[in-house]
């Protein structure tokens, strides 16, 4: 059974409808890149599986339950871990206290102590030195780090990445990413990323799909797909 | 008595106001800030608190009396205000106006419900003996002035509240999960905070502190079925001034309405204090538009 499933989600703003009867489904475990141009609608679907945003048809399932209608709390607190494009880190909250607000998702969760993992730090050790600095001031490199650390204190089975390369240099791109494939392979911790860079999406995800106008036009699995092929449907 | 005594008293008088006026706006300056919602029974929460802090003196006798009505001006007016949260409130989310109207629905409803209960004339509190005396000076600058008790407790009251709530609101957990919501409601959501249930926290604090104001007020005049609402009008100036969403500024905008206002009416009467009041005010949001105090922020601008 599919941690997460989409089946014919649709969602609009209003008059204009965004998505367009969009299946899509995550395994346990397994790591999922969603790509697409600008504008197709790429975050409008993760939020819509967070429950920010309002769906027009369709079911969204989490471990087979339907969670079209149960709110974003609730649903963080099934173990959807979030990092929204432009990261959403609370500016005038510190890093330490960014991150426990991260404890608010292991309430009613039988079985797990309500404590920052100890991995956390190791993964991201630039946090503790800036533990108790105001969020805002963050460069965006370390608000990323944050960002993505954040998502973990929730303990989730899934976590949901919209972009966390963008606008990031280089080598935290790639501290980014071994802490993707970590998280992967030892927390085994499923993944949905949405990612413009291809060559990072290949790196960490093991599922394709490609979202056109609300539609999904491609999917597959990375590995022995040459992402230059699909290139054609990401530029202009 | 020289003037300079007069003067002191009446300034003295202006702070103690204003420190009632403090906790009336306290409420709507926090559910303004988080919820973006204008409560316009807020004002009836003081005239609960009021009454309650009647009623309590009728059961409860000794020098402790008056404690014990706090206790229950607070506890009965977050009750109410997390009534109205549930009941009203709530469901108006993300509409200002119908929330703006159904409020005053519940205030006037409310207002007659005391008029009902209580009769349309004021009832009187008999302060606690203990705070019947004053400071009198004899010597030195200060010499003819008289601080009543019940002004310096009421001064105390308010400083108190303020320091609880900002350390409720800078250093505990619920405090975080407050400033966290109030900075980025979704990101709130999405890491499994229950922000309806902030919501309903700070409106039910809020309230209650607002029953405490009605408390503190039933000191020095008395309770009546429109106390809230002639009270409120000032309560609303003071959260413009201060910037909404500052409990500093809220005490700055406090203290400079009240002791302004006190300061006029020595020269003027009362009618003429609250036009000058309003030019004040009118002439301040020429300059600092969004209040006294205002963060600077990235993420916060764009909200
Ligand atoms: N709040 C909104 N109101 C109205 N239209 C919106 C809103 N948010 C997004 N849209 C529109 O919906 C479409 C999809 O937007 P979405 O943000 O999901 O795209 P995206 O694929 O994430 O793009 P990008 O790669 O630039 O992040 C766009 O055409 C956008 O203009
Ligand atoms: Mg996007």
């Amino acid at each position: 059974m599919p941690l997460v499933a989409l089946e014919k989600v649709s969602s609009a703003y209003g008059m204009s409808q965004v998505l367009y009867d969009v299946d899509l489904t995550v395994e346990p475990g397994e790591a999922v890149t969603l790509l697409g141009r600008n504008g197709v609608g790429k975050t409008t679907l993760l939020r819509a599986i967070m429950g920010l945003q309002p769906v027009s048809g369709g079911r969204i399932l989490f471990d087979g339950a339907d969670i079209t209608r149960l709110p974003t709390s609730r649903r963080a607190r099934l173990g959807i871990g979030y990092v929204p494009q432009g990261r959403g880190i609370f500016p005038h909250l510190t890093v330490e206290e960014n991150l426990r607000s991260g404890l608010s998702a292991l309430e009613g969760r039988p079985g797990v102590s309500a404590r920052i993992p100890d991995y956390i730090h190791e993964l991201f050790p630039l946090l503790n030195r800036v533990r108790s600095r105001k969020g805002g001031v963050l460069s965006g490199g370390e608000q990323q780090q944050l960002a993505l650390a954040r998502a973990l204190v929730t303990q989730p089975r899934i976590l949901i990445l919209d972009e966390p390369t963008e606008g990031i240099q280089p080598s935290i791109v790639q501290l980014i990413q071994n802490a993707l494939q970590r998280i992967r392979a030892e927390l085994n911790v499923a993944v949905l990323l949405v990612e413009q860079y291809l060559e990072f999406a290949w790196s960490v995800t093991s599922r394709f799909y490609v979202l056109r106008r609300g539609v999904v036009v491609d999917s597959g699995l990375t590995a022995g797909r040459d992402p230059h092929s699909i290139a054609h449907l990401l530029n202009v | 008595m020289g003037d300079s005594a007069v003067l002191l008293g009446q300034l003295f008088n202006g702070v103690s106001v204003a420190s009632i006026l403090l906790l009336a706006a306290m409420g709507l300056v926090l559910s303004f800030g988080l919820m973006h919602v204008i409560n316009m029974a807020h004002g009836e929460m003081l005239m609960v608190g009021g009454y309650l802090s009647f009623l309590t003196l009728k059961f409860v006798h000794g020098p402790a009396a008056f404690l014990a009505c706090l206790l229950v001006a607070f506890a009965g007016a977050a009750l109410l205000g997390a009534l109205l949260e549930l009941s009203v409130v709530r469901w108006l989310y993300g509409r200002p106006l119908d929330t703006l109207l159904a409020t005053w629905g519940v205030s006037l409803i409310l207002q007659q419900a005391a008029r009902s209960i209580f009769g349309p004339i004021g009832v009187e509190l008999t302060a606690p003996a203990w705070l019947n005396r004053s400071f009198s000076f004899t010597q030195g600058w200060l010499a003819g002035v008289q601080l009543p008790y019940i002004r310096v407790f009421i001064i105390v009251l308010s400083a108190a509240v303020l320091g609880s709530v900002a350390l409720f609101i800078g250093r505990s957990q619920w405090g975080m999960l407050l400033r966290a919501v109030h900075q980025d409601r979704e990101m709130a959501e999405s890491l499994g905070v229950n922000t309806r249930l902030v919501d309903l926290l700070v409106f039910a604090l809020g309230s209650g502190v607002a029953g405490l104001a009605g408390s503190a007020l039933a000191l020095i005049s008395p309770v009546t079925p429109t106390v809230g609402q002639s009270f409120i009008v000032y309560a609303f100036l003071v959260t413009i001034v201060g910037g909404l969403g500052s409990l500093l500024g809220t005490a700055l905008a406090a203290l400079l309405v009240g002791i302004f206002s006190a300061a006029v009416q020595i020269n003027f009467s009362l009618s003429t204090a609250d036009v000058l009041l309003l030019l004040m005010v009118v002439a301040l949001i020429q300059f600092r538009p969004r209040g006294l105090i205002t963060r600077n922020s990235r993420s916060l601008s764009e909200a």
